[in-house]
């Protein structure tokens, strides 16, 4: 149970919401609400580095003049003063609504919410944590001799919080438990450059968590990069692990955003939809409810129920994500995807990448057995600067191996670059096993003529 | 208590500090913070968004015998003050009603009130109206100047903070920062050619900065830039000479190098630069400061975020390294004084070292001479972002590119990531010009996104990887 201290009351907090609305004027609101509980741990070669904590909370309002214009306005404070400043402010906010596009309460803010099995866990607290996290270390540490420090560590464990309501009545909340563990080591030999690896588990609890897994996952990574070698200049085959290939989605999820779409900075246009964007032989979910995804929420920002979406079915544009406003732009439902704003805002929760099995790619590639020579990329860095989500292109550092006659060697810094349409309507072949990582779901990914750049 | 964090705070804080003294902390630091923050967007030639928001808390830390504890809190009472405390020295296994023989707590000093003469800059900043209309008007200049754009944006952003920090070496300041950020970008597409150029400018400590911004030069700037990159070819990969502007360029230097002087890398161990002071590390060229006033500049503080006023670090001189960039932590565990370099987000992060105003300082060449020293080779007129890894590996993205061919600026190029590593790089800036400028940015790391600047006159790179097509 979240602690008396730091908990929401929904229907305390509608109420306040509504006394002091019905003073100002304001006949129509809505109100999203959130609060959590967290602790997490770092140390450093077996010695805790830091411990913390926090509670925090925070509401969104957004409240609808009189003209029907909105006006939003967020804040950490929910004593009745800072509902007061914070209803306030969206009142005064509201005067520079667009009235071009005006966001309405979701037509399904209401409708039933779909079931989530994601059982509260018990918090385990800071100090079983600190034990955890300081004999993983001790063991990633013990695995290998060139593995001296792992510089980047943490255990955390989180209870969380959220609601939505509106002056409509509709009133959704949920609590969830949530713990993450990540080791990135960094080893070192004599007369070589320092290579690093690591990897991340999450899960309900801190106590389900695969340490195990995820000091092995590191010390396998982190060993794998040691025997480096740089790579030559030129166009590769390349395979892109499923955390790699997520990654690269994710950058470009801007091309199934409605939002995005309508604002004209979205590669997909609004007729987009029914047209061929990748191979025949791909599809891709939006999954929010899917049983790997340990962050699923059962509704969106606006209350809108989660459901699975299909965005490619058959290398064909299928749907868009959407929000209530970019709904009622397309004529369709919401979709659940949305936030809370003057401007709504939309986003992926959780992608599946699988095969069309009525289609098939015509090549069995394994990244496991193939002699090569292909480029296999583990982990793309720098997204946030190397991706131009606008005009499709990509050029983005990576950490990965040249595998030629079967020998498997690490790639020295290296960039890949290329386009993300001509990436998806270029995939050779995916991998038939599918694998669940913290990004989402997805095969390898194997697309050849990619240009890699090196040191070489 | 007040709303607004005054010499009324004293007795609670001091209990607070008292508490964790007695308890047996080596010391104990209360951050409190109140913000006001504005956000404005306008597409096209309509604001279409208006976010204000309003945040209030505190960040508790002890240190216990080099470790520390934190816990960071949106209720500001005295009771859930006093609760956070208990949590954090718990954390290290002290009870605050168990007494130890703690460090004496002698009591708090007498305030430094650096927020005493900004008392009025929130006022003085623009209303949403006159916000409202100078993106307006920066947008209805890019309609004006620019060609085949698809979007036009403008936004702006008004951060306003009022901190107090106190702690048990009786160190007892506050301050009112304000950061006012004002950016316009804008997607050009014609057919299948498209170029997307953002340009942001921002201060501190100006609350008429957006009054005094010249909007149509600042609209004309990028529409010549998406002009000039809509057609542009992708740039062939490989390694050369590259040659990077003043300004953003300073992104260089700051992922390459800067990162790697805070005391927080060699806490983990991650920084080839520990051992090197009075080394030489990088070409004699090379002199670079990380400063805490640089009037008016993003990145300037009049205090850091552990209370202690900001000095001017020579972090490298002709080559040398001279010092790291330190805060509290970084000193207690390292060794390395305190730089006034302890910076956070907000509340909710405990306070690491991080650069302030970062740049390398101005050479005696022409930049025209830069150029015309390189057969072949990549100019980099502005740069995105970037990032540096755990083993030093930085890169960065360069949003305007030219060849350079027999010492002259020939085609424009993009899709550009340079990458390297810094123990490598920095022996390879070669030449620096006689035009140092700043440029306004956010770096992400460790205790948070801060305000920061980076800088640097032109430069030349002797050799480099561009990754590309």
């Amino acid at each position: 149970m979240m602690s008396n201290n730091n908990s929401l009351n929904a229907s305390d907090l509608r109420d306040r919401l509504q006394a002091l609305a019905s003073r100002e004027g304001i006949r129509r609101w809505d109100l999203g609400a959130a609060c959590s509980d967290d602790c997490s741990v770092q140390v450093d070669r077996g010695e805790a580095k830091q411990l913390k904590a926090s509670q925090r909370s925070s509401i969104t309002v957004r409240v609808w003049n009189n003209d029907g214009l909105v006006g939003i306005t967020s804040t950490t404070d929910l004593s009745d003063g800072g509902l007061e400043q914070a209803l306030v402010g969206a009142h005064t906010a509201s005067r520079f609504g667009n009235p071009e596009e005006i966001p309405q309460f979701s037509p399904l803010a209401t409708a039933p919410l779909p079931e989530l099995d994601r059982p509260l866990q018990p918090r385990q607290g800071i100090l079983p944590l600190l034990d955890t996290l300081r004999d993983a270390e001790a063991d990633l540490l013990g695995r290998h001799p060139a593995i001296q420090t792992v510089p980047y560590n943490g255990l955390s464990e989180s209870l969380s919080q959220s609601l939505y309501l509106n002056s409509d009545g509709a009133l959704r909340q949920m609590e969830r438990t949530q713990a993450s563990l990540y080791l990135y080591a960094r080893a070192e030999e004599a007369g070589r450059k320092p290579r690093s690896g690591g990897a991340v588990r999450l899960g309900l609890g801190s106590s389900e968590l695969d340490v195990q897994g995820c000091i092995s996952e590191a010390v396998d990574r982190t060993v794998s990069h040691l025997d480096y070698r740089p790579i030559e200049t030129g166009s590769y085959r390349v395979c892109f692990t499923p955390e790699a290939f997520l990654s690269l989605l994710g950058a470009f999820s801007s091309m199934f955003n409605a939002r995005s779409v309508l604002d004209g900075v979205s590669l997909s246009q609004r007729d987009s939809i029914g047209s061929d964007v990748s191979v025949p032989f791909l599809n891709l979910h939006d999954d929010g409810l899917h049983p790997g995804h340990i962050s699923a929420a059962a509704f969106d920002g606006e209350g809108t129920p989660t459901r699975r979406l299909s965005l490619i079915e058959g290398g064909t544009l299928q749907n868009f994500l959407h929000s209530e406003a970019t709904a009622r732009a397309f004529s369709v439902e919401p979709t659940g995807h949305a936030g809370l704003g003057a401007k709504v805002s939309v986003g992926p929760d959780w992608f599946v990448v699988g095969s069309n099995p009525q289609v098939s790619s015509g090549n069995s590639l394994n990244h496991r057995t193939e002699s090569g020579p292909f480029v296999l990329i583990e982990d793309l860095s720098a997204l946030h600067a190397g991706v131009k989500a606008t005009q499709g292109s990509f050029s983005l550092p990576f950490d990965g191996w040249l595998v030629n006659n079967g020998e498997r060697v690490s790639v020295e810094a290296a960039t890949v670059a290329g386009d993300i349409r001509s990436v998806l309507s270029g995939i050779a072949h995916l991998e038939a096993e599918s694998e669940v990582t913290h990004r989402g779901v997805s095969p390898h990914v194997w697309v050849d003529e990619l240009s890699i750049t090196g040191e070489a | 208590m007040t709303n607004a964090f005054s010499n009324q705070w004293r007795g609670l804080l001091e209990s607070l500090l008292h508490r964790g003294s007695t308890a047996g902390a080596d010391l104990v630091e209360v951050f409190l913070e109140g913000t006001d923050h504005i956000g404005l967007l306008a597409e096209q030639d309509r604001i279409t968004s208006v976010t204000p928001s309003f945040a209030r808390g505190a960040g508790l830390r002890v240190f216990r015998d080099g470790r520390d504890g934190f816990v960071s809190t949106n209720d500001l009472s005295e009771a859930g003050l006093q609760r956070a405390l208990d949590q954090a020295l718990a954390m290290l296994g002290l009870e605050a009603q168990q007494l130890t023989s703690a460090a004496a707590f002698e009591g708090l000093k007498q305030l430094t009130d650096h927020g005493l003469t900004k008392a009025d800059w929130l006022g003085r900043c623009p209303s949403l109206d006159q916000a409202s209309q100078c993106l307006l008007q920066g947008t209805a200049h890019l309609d004006r100047l620019g060609q085949h754009l698809q979007v036009r944006r403008g936004s702006y952003a008004r951060d306003w903070q009022e901190v107090m920090v106190a702690a048990s070496d009786g160190t007892f300041a506050r301050d009112i920062r304000l950061h006012q950020s004002t950016g316009l970008s804008v997607l050009a597409a014609d057919g299948d050619h498209r170029s997307s150029i953002g340009r942001r400018y921002g201060s501190s400590d100006r609350p008429d900065d957006l009054r005094d911004w010249d909007s149509e030069a600042s609209a004309a700037e990028v529409c010549t830039s998406a002009g000039t990159m809509l057609r542009a070819d992708y740039v062939d990969a490989g390694q050369m000479p590259a040659v990077l502007a003043n300004r953003f360029g300073g992104v260089i230097f700051h992922e390459a190098c800067g990162h790697l002087l805070e005391t927080t890398q060699i806490e983990r161990g991650t920084t080839p630069f520990a051992d090197r002071v009075g080394e030489l590390i990088a070409h004699p060229a090379v002199t670079a400061i990380d400063e805490g006033l640089s009037g008016g500049s993003f990145g300037s503080l009049s205090m850091d975020d552990e209370g202690m006023e900001p000095e001017r670090t020579v972090l490298i001189k002709d080559g040398v390294l001279q010092r790291f960039i330190s805060d509290r932590a970084g000193e207690l565990r390292t060794g390395h004084k305190r730089t006034g370099s302890g910076r956070r987000q907000s509340h909710a992060f405990a306070a690491a070292s991080r650069m302030r105003n970062t740049f390398i300082d101005a050479g005696s060449h022409t930049p025209e001479q830069l150029i015309e020293s390189v057969d072949q080779g990549l100019y980099c007129k502005a740069m995105g972002g970037g990032s540096v890894g755990p083993t030093g590996q930085f890169n960065f993205s360069v949003e305007e590119g030219y060849l350079i061919e027999n010492g002259k600026l020939t085609k424009p190029v993009k899709g550009a990531t340079l990458i390297g590593d810094a123990k490598e790089v920095m022996p390879r800036i070669s030449m620096c010009a006689n035009d140092l400028e700043l440029a306004a940015g956010f770096c992400g790391s460790v205790s948070g996104s801060v305000f920061v600047t980076v800088g640097q006159p032109h430069i030349k790179v002797d050799s480099i990887t561009v990754g590309g097509r």
